[in-house]
């Protein structure tokens, strides 16, 4: 796993590689799980949670990602910002480890042992208004293609690709409001 | 959602990405913010009558670079910050090495000067509403390129917003010379500084409330 490899996964994944993105996303992950674990290990829980926020943050931002420059740098700021929000607004910036201001420039370890994200994605997917519900269950679950899930659904093909596009923008909002402490508080109450 | 769902599931069907379109963007922002500052100038300042006659001093094409280059490398350092994981780079130093450039230019001609002139170079005819209208004109321009760097994922926000105000106080103090009667350079070290400033500090105020994602 290695700068160049990550590299030219992404490349690829941006011009459509559905099978190079998805082994992006898991050296990704492993990447960032490795990164989280080593500057939260007082708060060893949320990391499963940061990796899956990270995620569709990269996925959300991927169009910032310009191919001449360094993917490792791009993946770690991004990684970084996640994290520093998160603390922010839980105004625990001394649950870090790191100083905030040293640049990760080469990979960290990996670490592909995952835990139990204490946020269920699939939970927030069903509070998702049905224009953009249905498209992403339809295209990014059941691997139907937008034609087909337009007909399905009686939707346009515009409004799938608009659905899936917004949805996951949706999501990551509400994931986001999700790890503040108060939406916290009531998730671990329910059951 | 374990981990791995997950990242089927963004993987399943993805699109190819319009890695062109960030470009686009930042130019649609430039054209439209900047059709807007202009439109701003004339119709509430109005187009200076003589501006024909003004064009032949070099003083004239000193001011226009001056205010297109802060414009440009505003521009430059939005592009930059505007993604993940870039520094500011050489932006930093370009950026100082044109107000060093203006500076030195306005010193020049003080020291030149009779003393008893020294003052009107300084202060010309306008100086109080200046910066004011250089940040007024501007604003369009900041909004335009604030929504635009929104679309993409800044890090650093205040420096960003900051980016912006400065690429907006540049280019809205070239709109603004359509109707400035100044030309004396000390005048525009000191109060198209002050305004292009102005713009940046709105657009670092602005930049962790607007940017955030």
């Amino acid at each position: 796993m290695s700068e160049e490899r990550l590299r030219g996964l992404l490349v690829r994944a941006l011009a459509g590689d559905a099978a190079a993105y998805q082994a992006f996303l898991k050296d990704a992950s492993a990447h960032l799980r490795a990164f989280f674990r080593k500057r939260l290990a007082s708060v060893p829980d949320e990391v499963e949670d940061l990796v899956q926020e990270s995620l569709l943050a990269i996925h959300n931002q991927r169009h910032t990602y310009n191919p001449g420059q360094l993917l490792t740098p791009w993946m770690y700021a991004l990684a970084r910002y996640k994290m520093i929000d998160l603390l922010r607004r839980r105004e625990r910036t001394d649950l870090l480890h790191d100083p905030l201001d040293e640049e990760s420039e080469v990979l960290a370890g990996s670490d592909t042992n995952a835990t139990e994200a204490r946020i269920d994605i699939a939970r927030l997917l069903d509070r998702l208004p049905e224009r953009q519900r249905l498209p992403i269950r339809y295209v990014k679950i059941e691997g139907l293609s937008v034609a087909d899930a337009a007909s399905q659904t009686g939707m346009s093909e515009s409004a799938i690709k608009v659905g899936v596009h917004r949805g996951l923008k949706a999501l990551a909002a509400m994931m986001q409001a999700e790890m503040t402490p108060s939406a916290a508080a009531t998730t671990a109450q329910s059951p | 959602m374990k981990t791995d769902e997950l990242i089927d599931l963004l993987a399943q069907g993805s699109p190819a990405v319009d890695t062109a379109a960030p470009a686009r963007r930042f130019a649609g922002a430039t054209i439209a913010g900047l059709s807007a500052s202009v439109a701003l100038t004339l119709a509430l300042l109005g187009l200076r009558p003589n501006l024909a006659q003004e064009a032949a001093v070099p003083m004239f094409w000193v001011r226009e670079v001056f205010c297109a280059a802060m414009g440009s490398m505003g521009l430059w350092a939005v592009a930059r910050l505007a993604r993940p994981g870039r520094r500011l780079g050489a932006v930093r130093a370009a950026i100082g090495l044109a107000l060093a450039a203006l500076w030195l230019l306005a010193s020049w001609d003080l020291m030149q000067a009779d003393a008893s002139t020294r003052m009107s170079l300084m202060m010309g005819q306008t100086a109080r509403a200046c910066p004011w209208l250089i940040a007024m004109v501007s604003a369009p321009l900041l909004a335009a390129f604030l929504w635009a760097t929104k679309a993409m994922a800044p890090t650093r926000l205040r420096l960003a917003g900051a980016a912006c105000g400065v690429a907006a106080g540049g280019l809205g103090a070239l709109a603004y010379t359509l109707h400035c009667p100044e030309l004396a350079a000390p005048f525009l070290a000191l109060w198209y500084v002050l305004g292009i400033a102005l713009t940046g500090l709105a657009g670092l105020l602005l930049g962790p409330r607007i940017l955030r994602w």
